[in-house]
Protein backbone atom coordinates (compact mmCIF):
# COMPACT_ATOMS: atom_id res chain seq x y z
CA UNK A 1 0.00 0.00 0.00
CA UNK A 2 1.30 3.45 -0.94
CA UNK A 3 1.49 5.75 2.08
CA UNK A 4 3.07 9.15 2.53
CA UNK A 5 4.68 9.85 5.89
CA UNK A 6 5.25 13.24 7.48
CA UNK A 7 7.26 14.21 10.54
CA UNK A 8 7.11 17.39 12.58
CA UNK A 9 9.10 19.25 15.23
CA UNK A 10 11.47 17.11 17.35
CA UNK A 11 10.45 13.93 15.50
CA UNK A 12 11.30 15.57 12.15
CA UNK A 13 14.70 16.59 13.49
CA UNK A 14 15.39 13.13 14.93
CA UNK A 15 14.46 11.31 11.72
CA UNK A 16 16.32 13.89 9.61
CA UNK A 17 13.43 14.06 7.13
CA UNK A 18 10.21 16.08 6.86
CA UNK A 19 8.47 13.53 4.67
CA UNK A 20 8.91 10.31 2.77
CA UNK A 21 6.78 7.88 0.78
CA UNK A 22 6.72 4.10 1.01
CA UNK A 23 5.02 1.16 -0.61
CA UNK A 24 4.26 -0.84 2.51
CA UNK A 25 3.96 -4.65 2.68
CA UNK A 26 0.45 -6.09 3.12
CA UNK A 27 1.20 -6.99 6.72
CA UNK A 28 1.19 -3.27 7.58
CA UNK A 29 -2.46 -2.34 8.12
CA UNK A 30 -2.54 0.20 10.97
CA UNK A 31 -0.80 3.45 11.89
CA UNK A 32 0.97 1.67 14.76
CA UNK A 33 2.25 -0.97 12.33
CA UNK A 34 3.59 1.83 10.10
CA UNK A 35 5.48 3.19 13.12
CA UNK A 36 6.91 -0.28 13.84
CA UNK A 37 7.86 -0.84 10.17
CA UNK A 38 9.61 2.55 10.02
CA UNK A 39 11.49 1.86 13.27
CA UNK A 40 13.08 -1.17 11.62
CA UNK A 41 14.48 0.94 8.74
CA UNK A 42 17.50 2.40 10.54
CA UNK A 43 18.78 3.86 13.78
CA UNK A 44 17.40 7.35 13.20
CA UNK A 45 13.87 6.08 12.63
CA UNK A 46 14.21 3.68 15.56
CA UNK A 47 15.21 6.49 17.92
CA UNK A 48 12.71 9.07 16.62
CA UNK A 49 9.74 6.69 16.79
CA UNK A 50 10.73 4.81 19.96
CA UNK A 51 7.70 3.60 21.86
CA UNK A 52 8.94 4.84 25.24
CA UNK A 53 8.60 8.48 24.16
CA UNK A 54 5.40 10.50 23.86
CA UNK A 55 4.45 10.33 20.20
CA UNK A 56 1.25 11.58 18.62
CA UNK A 57 -0.04 10.41 15.28
CA UNK A 58 -2.47 11.52 12.63
CA UNK A 59 -4.02 9.90 9.56
CA UNK A 60 -5.31 12.13 6.77
CA UNK A 61 -5.07 15.27 8.93
CA UNK A 62 -6.98 13.79 11.89
CA UNK A 63 -5.46 12.82 15.24
CA UNK A 64 -5.58 9.04 15.59
CA UNK A 65 -4.09 6.19 17.59
CA UNK A 66 -1.94 3.17 16.79
CA UNK A 67 -5.01 1.04 15.99
CA UNK A 68 -6.29 3.34 13.23
CA UNK A 69 -6.56 1.44 9.93
CA UNK A 70 -4.65 2.69 6.90
CA UNK A 71 -6.34 3.60 3.64
CA UNK A 72 -4.57 3.44 0.26
CA UNK A 73 -2.78 6.71 -0.44
CA UNK A 74 -3.30 8.05 3.06
CA UNK A 75 -1.00 10.56 4.72
CA UNK A 76 0.31 9.40 8.10
CA UNK A 77 2.08 11.88 10.41
CA UNK A 78 4.13 11.40 13.55
CA UNK A 79 4.92 14.24 15.93
CA UNK A 80 5.45 15.10 19.61
CA UNK A 81 2.66 16.45 21.85
CA UNK A 82 1.48 19.79 20.50
CA UNK A 83 2.47 23.09 22.15
CA UNK A 84 0.70 25.91 20.32
CA UNK A 85 -1.40 28.74 21.65
CA UNK B 1 -24.03 31.94 8.25
CA UNK B 2 -21.88 33.01 11.16
CA UNK B 3 -18.66 34.60 9.88
CA UNK B 4 -15.66 32.45 10.78
CA UNK B 5 -12.11 33.59 10.05
CA UNK B 6 -9.19 31.18 10.52
CA UNK B 7 -5.72 32.29 9.51
CA UNK B 8 -2.25 30.84 9.99
CA UNK B 9 0.28 33.52 9.16
CA UNK B 10 3.84 34.66 9.75
CA UNK B 11 2.98 38.36 10.05
CA UNK B 12 1.51 40.04 13.11
CA UNK B 13 -2.13 41.03 13.60
CA UNK B 14 -4.02 44.11 14.77
CA UNK B 15 -6.42 43.22 17.59
CA UNK B 16 -8.52 46.35 17.08
CA UNK B 17 -8.85 45.82 13.35
CA UNK B 18 -9.77 42.17 13.78
CA UNK B 19 -12.45 42.93 16.38
CA UNK B 20 -13.86 45.70 14.16
CA UNK B 21 -13.98 43.29 11.20
CA UNK B 22 -15.70 40.65 13.34
CA UNK B 23 -18.59 42.95 14.22
CA UNK B 24 -18.67 45.11 11.08
CA UNK B 25 -22.21 45.88 9.96
CA UNK B 26 -23.76 43.79 12.76
CA UNK B 27 -26.26 45.32 15.15
CA UNK B 28 -27.07 42.01 16.87
CA UNK B 29 -23.64 41.67 18.49
CA UNK B 30 -23.83 42.52 22.17
CA UNK B 31 -20.49 41.16 23.31
CA UNK B 32 -17.02 40.51 21.92
CA UNK B 33 -14.48 38.59 24.00
CA UNK B 34 -10.90 38.31 22.78
CA UNK B 35 -7.71 36.63 23.95
CA UNK B 36 -4.18 37.36 22.78
CA UNK B 37 -1.35 34.96 23.61
CA UNK B 38 2.09 36.60 23.78
CA UNK B 39 5.64 35.27 23.52
CA UNK B 40 7.39 35.63 26.91
CA UNK B 41 11.12 35.90 27.59
CA UNK B 42 11.05 33.36 30.44
CA UNK B 43 8.94 30.86 32.35
CA UNK B 44 8.36 32.14 35.89
CA UNK B 45 9.84 29.78 38.47
CA UNK B 46 11.84 27.87 35.86
CA UNK B 47 14.34 30.29 34.32
CA UNK B 48 15.52 33.89 34.55
CA UNK B 49 14.13 36.83 32.58
CA UNK B 50 15.81 36.96 29.17
CA UNK B 51 16.26 33.18 29.03
CA UNK B 52 14.03 32.86 25.97
CA UNK B 53 15.73 34.88 23.25
CA UNK B 54 13.49 33.89 20.35
CA UNK B 55 10.87 31.35 19.35
CA UNK B 56 10.17 29.33 16.22
CA UNK B 57 6.64 28.06 15.67
CA UNK B 58 6.03 25.09 13.40
CA UNK B 59 2.66 23.77 12.21
CA UNK B 60 1.17 21.05 10.03
CA UNK B 61 -0.29 22.88 7.02
CA UNK B 62 -3.73 21.53 6.20
CA UNK B 63 -4.25 19.64 9.44
CA UNK B 64 -3.89 22.77 11.57
CA UNK B 65 -6.62 24.65 9.70
CA UNK B 66 -8.85 21.55 9.79
CA UNK B 67 -8.36 21.08 13.55
CA UNK B 68 -9.18 24.72 14.27
CA UNK B 69 -12.24 24.55 11.99
CA UNK B 70 -13.51 21.54 13.92
CA UNK B 71 -13.06 23.24 17.28
CA UNK B 72 -14.92 26.32 16.04
CA UNK B 73 -17.79 24.05 14.94
CA UNK B 74 -17.85 22.51 18.42
CA UNK B 75 -17.96 25.97 19.98
CA UNK B 76 -20.85 26.93 17.71
CA UNK B 77 -22.79 23.86 18.84
CA UNK B 78 -22.30 24.81 22.49
CA UNK B 79 -22.98 28.55 22.39
CA UNK B 80 -25.05 30.92 20.21
CA UNK B 81 -22.11 32.64 18.50
CA UNK B 82 -22.34 35.47 15.98
CA UNK B 83 -18.74 35.37 14.76
CA UNK B 84 -15.36 33.78 15.44
CA UNK B 85 -11.83 34.82 14.48
CA UNK B 86 -8.79 32.62 15.17
CA UNK B 87 -5.36 33.80 14.02
CA UNK B 88 -2.19 31.88 14.90
CA UNK B 89 1.27 32.99 13.90
CA UNK B 90 4.03 30.63 12.76
CA UNK B 91 7.69 31.12 11.95
CA UNK B 92 10.18 33.27 13.84
CA UNK B 93 8.90 35.27 16.84
CA UNK B 94 10.55 37.37 19.54
CA UNK B 95 9.60 37.93 23.18
CA UNK B 96 6.82 40.51 23.22
CA UNK B 97 5.39 39.36 19.90
CA UNK B 98 1.77 38.27 19.67
CA UNK B 99 1.34 34.53 19.01
CA UNK B 100 -2.38 33.87 18.84
CA UNK B 101 -5.69 35.71 18.73
CA UNK B 102 -9.12 34.27 19.49
CA UNK B 103 -12.07 36.66 19.25
CA UNK B 104 -15.70 35.64 19.69
CA UNK B 105 -18.87 37.67 19.12
CA UNK B 106 -22.21 36.81 20.66
CA UNK B 107 -25.37 38.47 21.91
CA UNK B 108 -24.30 38.24 25.55
CA UNK B 109 -21.03 38.18 27.45
CA UNK B 110 -21.49 34.71 28.99
CA UNK B 111 -21.32 32.91 25.67
CA UNK B 112 -18.51 35.15 24.38
CA UNK B 113 -16.29 34.63 27.45
CA UNK B 114 -16.95 30.89 27.61
CA UNK B 115 -16.44 30.20 23.91
CA UNK B 116 -13.22 32.24 23.84
CA UNK B 117 -11.77 30.23 26.73
CA UNK B 118 -13.03 26.93 25.29
CA UNK B 119 -11.37 27.69 21.95
CA UNK B 120 -8.04 28.53 23.58
CA UNK B 121 -8.16 25.40 25.76
CA UNK B 122 -8.92 23.35 22.65
CA UNK B 123 -6.19 25.00 20.60
CA UNK B 124 -3.49 24.37 23.23
CA UNK B 125 -3.87 20.58 23.14
CA UNK B 126 -5.52 19.62 19.84
CA UNK B 127 -4.10 21.87 17.11
CA UNK B 128 -0.77 20.79 15.57
CA UNK B 129 1.60 23.61 16.49
CA UNK B 130 5.02 23.21 18.09
CA UNK B 131 7.17 25.85 19.81
CA UNK B 132 10.96 25.79 19.83
CA UNK B 133 12.70 28.33 22.03
CA UNK B 134 16.16 29.77 21.49
CA UNK B 135 17.94 29.90 24.87
CA UNK B 136 21.55 30.34 26.04
CA UNK B 137 21.71 26.51 26.00
CA UNK B 138 20.56 26.36 22.37
CA UNK B 139 17.24 25.46 20.77
CA UNK B 140 14.76 23.66 23.02
CA UNK B 141 11.36 22.24 22.08
CA UNK B 142 8.72 23.31 24.57
CA UNK B 143 7.15 20.48 26.61
CA UNK B 144 3.39 19.98 26.60
CA UNK B 145 1.73 20.55 29.97
CA UNK B 146 -0.74 18.29 31.77
CA UNK B 147 -2.50 21.42 33.04
CA UNK B 148 -3.51 22.25 29.47
CA UNK B 149 -5.20 18.85 29.10
CA UNK B 150 -6.96 19.41 32.42
CA UNK B 151 -8.21 22.78 31.15
CA UNK B 152 -9.88 21.15 28.15
CA UNK B 153 -11.33 18.29 30.24
CA UNK B 154 -13.25 20.91 32.27
CA UNK B 155 -15.42 21.28 29.15
CA UNK B 156 -16.08 17.54 29.00
CA UNK B 157 -13.62 16.98 26.13
CA UNK B 158 -11.12 14.12 26.47
CA UNK B 159 -7.51 15.27 26.13
CA UNK B 160 -4.28 13.37 26.72
CA UNK B 161 -1.85 15.41 24.61
CA UNK B 162 0.79 15.74 27.33
CA UNK B 163 0.58 12.18 28.64
CA UNK B 164 3.86 10.35 28.34
CA UNK B 165 2.81 7.12 26.64
CA UNK B 166 1.56 6.25 23.19
CA UNK B 167 -1.92 5.13 22.31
Amino acid sequence: MQVSIRYFASVREAVGLAQEAHDLPETVQTVGQVRDWLRALDGRHAAALATDKPLRMACNHTLCDAHTALQPGCEVAFFPPVTGG
Amino acid sequence: MVPVTIRIQTEGFDLGAEVQALRAGRLDVGAVASFVGVCRDHHPGQCAPGHVQAMELEHYPGMTERAIGQMVEQAQQRWPLLGVTVIHRVGALLPGDDIVLVAVASSHRGAAFAACEFLMDYLKTQAPFWKKETTPQGGQWVDARESDDAALRRWGVASDNAQSGQT
